[in-house]
């Protein structure tokens, strides 16, 4: 037991028109639980991959993956995690209420438990006032929320992020981000986090890992030696520089 | 929930529209009347060719119960038509969109014979289900619809968005509750832009199935009747009427598109973002 995620010689073969191609290669990692880890690297180096590999979305080609103590497709079905995307994906027939009393309602919770719930939920991001909002009304920021709140509804020990914060603008992006951290220490969920962005990357986690692509694989993985709770202080202090810099040269592949 | 809906999102739109947006399309058709009774009388023309306004407005009044009546029989036979072609169109939809094997065996066919005049077949239903009965129009108007509304659907249960049918997948959801939540939402868009497209042609293709003979009570065979005794303002009424049913059968479908829908961007009524 022990790590909430352990992949083992991982692999995934995307079999194409134009024959076979090799998405990920040999993938070692393991994820303890309350970490913050973000998975960078080139497009193509296969992370969105890893990410649903990790969430049973894709199964790997060969390998041993185990999330949770379980097999990825247990874990999925036990609602281990929950799962937010670069585009918000709330659906436009529900408001912001429904929307994040989705999960909940195909756990079959009462209708009561489930409104509560959810109403906590948009508390905790901020969108108390915005429960019966219709989706195209929020802003991509408050939709990114509402996103969040769904993915937390059901309480999942762990939390998988596709570049969520990718389609938003500088200001919000990074007050999404402090958003985001707060929520992370409040709950005691481990964070699974693909980004394009070295300063995202860094300023979030606590262990940012590299990878490469053709094939896509880990290239390095480094802890990221910054004090919590950060803040707007944290992205002047030197060793923010410092390991921003690493992260670079990782990619670079040195 | 739709009223709920409503009131969080209230009309911001309509609120100033209303009678002031109309006005232009009043003053347009007040118009094109006049310039159509003053280019009649001006210029001579014969009523066969072109009757004027006032003359096909003399008959809508005087043949009134006449006219209506052959027009409610007509809209028996285009909605009978419209239902059954749309609820085959809408459950073959499913199947088709369920089974990708089906969908290459089918679409192609479909497609093609959704490009064939349909209305041709009419002496064939009519041959099929007896002269008199309204069920040949019916069937005529069914096969119209069908194709349309079952392409359209098929591709509205298919367009789900790919993050939204995994989020959906990855919260372990089965099937049915896919269907229900997502894809179906998703096809209402394309079900109703099917809709505006068949309530026209059901109306196409009971007239013109009409014109095949039958009963004589009806729009189609009250059109030719008058028209072969040169009474061409009778026959413009009739078209009148025609376009009345038509003009009320597309607004309940507007209707219905605001009440089923009204978190789609053609007919949300506010937009903060």
């Amino acid at each position: 037991m022990g790590e909430i995620v352990a992949a083992r010689r991982v692999s995934k073969v995307f079999k194409t028109g134009k024959g076979a191609v090799e998405a990920l290669r040999d993938i070692d990692l393991t994820i303890d639980p309350g970490e913050f880890v973000s998975l960078i690297g080139p497009s193509g180096c296969g992370k969105s991959t890893l990410l649903r590999l990790v969430g049973d979305l894709l199964t790997p080609t060969a390998g041993e993956l185990v999330v949770n103590g379980k097999t990825p497709a247990q874990s999925r079905l036990d609602h281990d995690y929950g799962i937010a995307f670069q585009k918000a994906t709330l659906l436009d027939w529900r408001t912001a209420i429904e929307n994040v009393e989705l999960p909940l309602e195909l756990m079959n919770v009462g209708r009561d438990q489930r409104r509560a719930r959810a109403t906590e939920m948009l508390e905790m991001v901020e969108l108390g006032e915005f429960v019966n909002a219709n989706p195209w009304q929020l802003s991509g920021g408050m939709q990114q929320r509402v996103a969040i709140a769904r993915a937390l509804a059901l309480r999942p020990p762990l939390l998988l992020m596709d570049e969520p914060f990718g389609a938003l603008d500088e200001m919000t992006r990074e007050s999404m981000q402090q958003e985001l951290l707060r929520i992370w220490r409040e709950t005691d969920t481990t964070i699974i986090f693909v980004t394009h962005s070295i300063p995202e990357a860094v300023f979030l986690s606590t262990r940012v890992v590299v990878m490469a692509s053709r094939p896509g694989r880990i290239v390095d993985s480094m802890p990221v030696d910054l004090s919590h709770p950060r803040g707007v202080d944290t992205r002047e202090d030197e060793r923010f520089y410092t390991t921003l810099t690493e992260v670079r040269e990782a990619l670079r592949g040195r | 929930m739709v009223g709920e809906r409503m009131t969080a999102s209230p009309d911001h739109r309509a609120g100033t529209a209303g009678v002031g947006r109309l006005a232009p399309a009043a003053v347009a058709l007040i118009a094109l009347v006049g310039l159509w009774e003053a280019a009649v009388r001006l210029l001579q023309i014969e009523a066969f060719l072109l009757p004027a306004p006032s003359a096909v407005f003399t008959e809508f009044v005087a043949d009134a119960s006449v006219i209506w009546s052959a027009g409610f029989k007509t809209l028996i036979e285009a909605v009978g038509g419209l239902v059954a072609g749309t609820i085959g169109g809408i459950l073959v939809a499913f199947v088709v969109a369920r089974w990708e094997a089906v969908r290459l065996g089918a679409m192609p066919f479909a497609a093609a014979v959704n490009a064939m005049p349909i209305v041709a077949v009419a002496p064939i239903t009519i041959a099929l289900f007896g002269l008199t009965n309204p069920v040949s129009r019916m069937a005529v108007v069914a096969l119209m619809v069908f194709f349309p509304v079952m392409i359209n659907t098929t591709r509205g249960l298919l367009s789900a968005d790919a993050n939204e049918l995994e989020l959906m997948r990855s919260y372990g959801a089965s099937g049915w509750s896919i269907l229900r939540r997502v894809r179906i939402p998703s096809a209402h868009p394309y079900f109703f832009s099917a809709l505006k497209i068949v309530v026209p042609l059901s109306l196409i293709g009971a007239i013109v199935s009409e014109y095949f003979g039958g009963p004589q009570d009806v729009l189609g065979q009250y059109i030719t009747n008058r028209a072969q005794l040169f009474q061409f303002p009778d026959a413009w009424a009739a078209m009148l009427v025609a376009a009345i049913l038509g003009i009320g059968m597309y607004s309940l479908v507007l209707l219905a598109e605001r009440l089923v829908m009204p978190w789609h961007v053609s007919v949300r009524t506010s937009d903060q973002r």
